[in-house]
Order: structure tokens, then sequence, then C-alpha cells
């Protein structure tokens, strides 16, 4: 006898161990296989757009350590370059190797929360996340010694840094250098060739090179399907264009593809960092720039590469002390185009994979 | 170094294929005539040499009597990219073509114009608000909205 069967809906979140945030997606299931689904987003929208334009351009930059509040530095400098594109303000040299070190340290600590909460979906219960989370927190002991901040480090300003590294920082950031290729060896003794990482991530949630493209993804998840393409090479800010570094990529776009992605990105940023470090020139770490910027009326659009992909700032000025409008160009929202696609016909635990292998911040979704 | 694409020059090809389509065009920027959007929007993927199949982002910003909606394109191919622009007038319900069927990354970031300026997107596939909830009185990013 045949039996009557008919999807249902299952609400996953806004509150829930697997969706990194309130995030929530309301999938339809045929038994346990994902037919569709629709994430639900605004649990966290406070407005920062809205809120930018009535704060003076300075004001803005403790509002951008709230969207990706795990990458706050690279936010910052996102918000920093469009303001000094749009008055055309000129970066002291020092600056910009203190503004490199710090959006690739955080690089490092943003992925390793990226790849933890991966391998905690996964079902490896919070062994590998405190493993990563034992060197983040070297690095969030970095920040604080430059900025006073653990979480929303608000340092960088149009113009600069807003004040020099302490006495005590390069010798901390050395210490840190010389340990962490050794843990990544650790990671990858751990887990690389794990037979249950490989059993749950291996051609799971492909998302093709084409479909990637189309989808506006960018970061980790688009040259995981392949393409190569890493805004610090393709449209090199800052002082990206003195640094030897790869940009590696991936075959197949699946969520293991994506893990290693993300940890062969680390050990980019760790060269990155070294040749860095021993550039660091001396001098001043702020150009001179007013109290109260007044950029010329017209806009400029800045971007650069966040841990999770492309960040971008649309800046509009009419000449006034605050934005007429600030728009952020968000990667989380962006890269999650293509989830719908990516989970169609996968069970529901992929579901929590390969959402988890996306990674996102919910804080710079709703904004 | 990803390359700005002429203004100009595109516009230059695009009135051949399709006149009367272009409104204005500068160096960095090319203003379109919202009734030409999807045929010119399709042409800039599609052409040999031009072929800008990423969508950077869109987004709209408030003129007071006009909405700019403006999208940044990149060919992933020639790292070369270029804004467009479209103009919407009035304020009394505003709708524009939809993209998503070109590039399905303005998905999400049609349904948060929606929500937050109040444009409709025709041809979205589900479009509806996105952040606010769906009793939400007004919209949030326009000048007048206090």
């Amino acid at each position: 006898m045949a039996v009557k069967t008919e999807p249902f809906v299952l609400n996953m979140g806004p509150v829930h161990p697997s969706t990194h945030g309130v995030f929530r997606m309301r999938a339809t299931l045929d038994g346990e296989v994902v037919v569709d689904i629709e994430p639900v987003f605004g649990y966290l929208h406070r407005g920062i757009e809205k809120l930018a334009e009535q704060r003076t351009y300075t004001g803005v930059i403790p509002l951008t350590d709230r969207l990706d509040y795990i990458s706050s530095m690279s936010n910052n400098l996102a918000y920093c370059l469009a303001v000094e594109k749009l008055a055309g303000i000129k970066v002291p040299e020092r600056a910009e190797y203190i503004r490199v070190i710090m959006a690739e340290l955080q690089r490092i600590a943003a992925l390793l929360i990226a790849v933890g909460a991966f391998l905690n979906d996964c079902g490896a219960y919070f062994t590998p996340f405190l493993y990563m989370f034992r060197e983040r927190e070297r690095i969030v002991d970095l920040f604080e010694m430059a900025s006073g901040q653990r979480l929303t480090y608000n340092y960088m300003r149009a113009g600069g840094v807003s004040q020099d590294l302490p006495e005590e920082f390069m010798p901390a950031l050395r210490k840190f250098m010389d340990m962490m290729p050794r843990y990544m060896d650790e990671y990858d003794r751990l887990l690389m060739q794990n037979e249950i990482l490989i059993a749950r991530a291996k051609g799971v949630g492909i998302l093709t090179a084409e479909q990637a493209i189309n989808c506006s993804a960018s970061g980790p998840v688009l040259r995981a399907s392949g393409v190569k393409w890493d805004v610090r090479k393709a449209d090199p800010y800052s002082i990206y264009d003195h640094f030897d570094f790869d940009v590696p990529i991936q075959q197949t776009g699946d969520c293991y593809d994506r893990y290693r992605q993300r940890v062969e990105e680390m050990r980019q940023s760790l060269r990155i960092i070294q040749q860095a470090m021993e550039q660091l020139p001396s001098g001043p770490v702020k150009a001179e720039v007013p109290h109260l910027i007044r950029p010329p009326a017209g806009e400029a659009y800045a971007r650069l590469e966040a841990p999770k992909g492309e960040l971008g700032f649309y800046l509009v000025s009419d000449n006034a002390i605050a934005p007429y409008r600030c728009h952020i160009r968000p990667p989380s929202l962006i890269n999650l185009t293509a989830l719908r696609d990516m989970v169609r016909g996968w069970k529901v635990a992929d579901l929590i994979i390969i959402f988890g292998s996306i990674d996102i911040t919910v804080g710079e979704i709703d904004r | 170094m990803t390359v700005s694409l002429s203004g100009k020059e595109v516009a230059r090809k695009i009135e051949e294929q399709f006149p009367g389509s272009v409104a204005e065009s500068s160096q960095d920027t090319l203003v379109v005539r919202a009734d030409f959007l999807l045929d010119v929007a399709r042409f800039l993927r599609d052409t040999e040499g031009l072929e800008l199949d990423f969508l950077n982002f869109v987004t709209a910003v408030d003129y007071y009597d006009h909405f700019e909606v403006v999208y940044l394109l990149s060919s992933m191919k020639h790292n070369h990219s270029l804004t467009v622009k479209v103009r919407r007038y009035g304020r009394e319900n505003p709708v524009l073509p939809s993209v998503v069927g070109l590039w399905q990354g303005a998905d999400f970031q049609e349904r948060e114009i929606f929500d937050l300026f109040g444009i409709r997107f025709e041809g979205h596939p589900d479009m509806k608000r996105i952040f606010l909830w769906d009793g939400f009185q007004g919209y949030p990013l326009r000048k007048d909205f206090v």
C-alpha cells in the first residue's frame, strides 16, 4: 500500500546553535530531504546605513565595527578607504603597513572562527573550535595592545590609524608569527585527512564557477569554486602590490574545498604579515586631516578583500560633514544568494554544514 | 588593477544598438533610461569585449526629486568595471525592471532596495520586504523618513 506523504516546513532559527547568530531558515522537507529553503533576515537590523547619514565621517567608524563584528579591522579599513578616496586623503607609509598587518591578522582571526565553527557544524563539537580560539586569543591580545579593545576596535581613521603601535606590540607579534605555522601544521594533521570530515564534506553542496559568478559570490566561497579572483591582486588597494603572496584556489567548490581554501588563505596571510613586519618603516601614522572632514560633492566606491569576500562602501557626499548616503556591500548577504541552489536535494544534516561552509556574520547581513 | 570603462565609449556602442537608451554619460558613469535597462544590461553582459558578468552591488540613492539606482558591474575575464545608473522620477510607487534574470546576485539586494526605499522591481520572483516586517509603514532610507 502506498503511503501518502506531504512536504512539511521546518523552522530553523533565529536562535539555533547552527545558525551562527540570529539567522532563520524556513526549510521545506520531504522526509529528511530538503526540497526548498527560504532564508529569513532582519533579526539584527539596526539601520546602520541610515544612522551613518546622521554622523560625521569619523563618527561612522564605530558603526562599521558592528557590521561583521568578528572582523572589525577589515570593516574599519574598507570604510576609511572610501572616505580617503572621496576626500583625496593620502596615507603615510607607516600607517599603510600597520593597516596591512592588522587586516591580515584580522583575516586569520576571522578564518579561524569560520573553520572552527564549520567543524562544529560537522559534529566535532567544540574540540577544534577551542583549539582555534587559543590562537585567536593571541591575535585579540595584539589588537588590544594597539587599540585598547578586544572586539570593536575602532582603530583606523581616514588618513591613517588612531595611534601608533605600543612598544610591546612588535615582540608579541614576532612571538605569534613563530608559533602560528606550527599550530597550522597541527590543524592539518588533525583535520585535513580526517575521515569523518571528508565523509561529511567532500562532494557536498557543490557550487560551480558559473553559478558563483552569477550569484555575485566573493571571497573564499568564489575561490573554492575555482575562480582566481582576489581583490588584493585584481584591484590592489593600500600597499598590497608591495607583497609577494599567492591566491590559492580549489577545483570542485564543495564544502571540503571551502574549508581547505580558508586554511590555505591563512598561510598566505602569514606570508604577508611576515613581509610587512620586516619592511615596517618609521614615521607618522596619521595624515593631517581636519577634525570634521568635508569631502567635495561626489561619490566613491572603495572595496577590499575581507575575510568573507568583497566588502565595499559606496559613499555619496553633498559637501557636508556627514555622508549623504553610505551603502555597504555585505559579502555575507550576497554569498547567501546561492544557498538555495546548493542545498536542494541534500539532507537536513548537510544543510547545516553547507550553510556553515559559506561562513556568515548576521551583523553584516542585517546591518 | 581594475580598469574603469569609459562611460562615454560604452554609451556610443549602446546607442548604435539601442538608439535613445542612454540618458547621460560621463567618464566614469553611464545613465540609462529605465525602459531600456534590461536590453542594455543584457548587451553589457553578453557582448564580446565587455562581458560584464559580475554584479558587484546594486543600491539606490534618494535625491528628493528622483531615485537613482546604481549598478556596479565587473568583468572577471577582462578585469574592468562600469557603473550604470537608472533614474526614476516621482516618489509615488516607483517601479523598475529587475535584473535578477541576468545576475542572480541582485536577488536579495533588490529586495533590500524595495524594503528601504520602496522601489518595486518588476520581474523579481519574490518581491517583498527583507529586513523589516511586512506591516512596517514607510521606507526608512528615503530622505523624508525621520
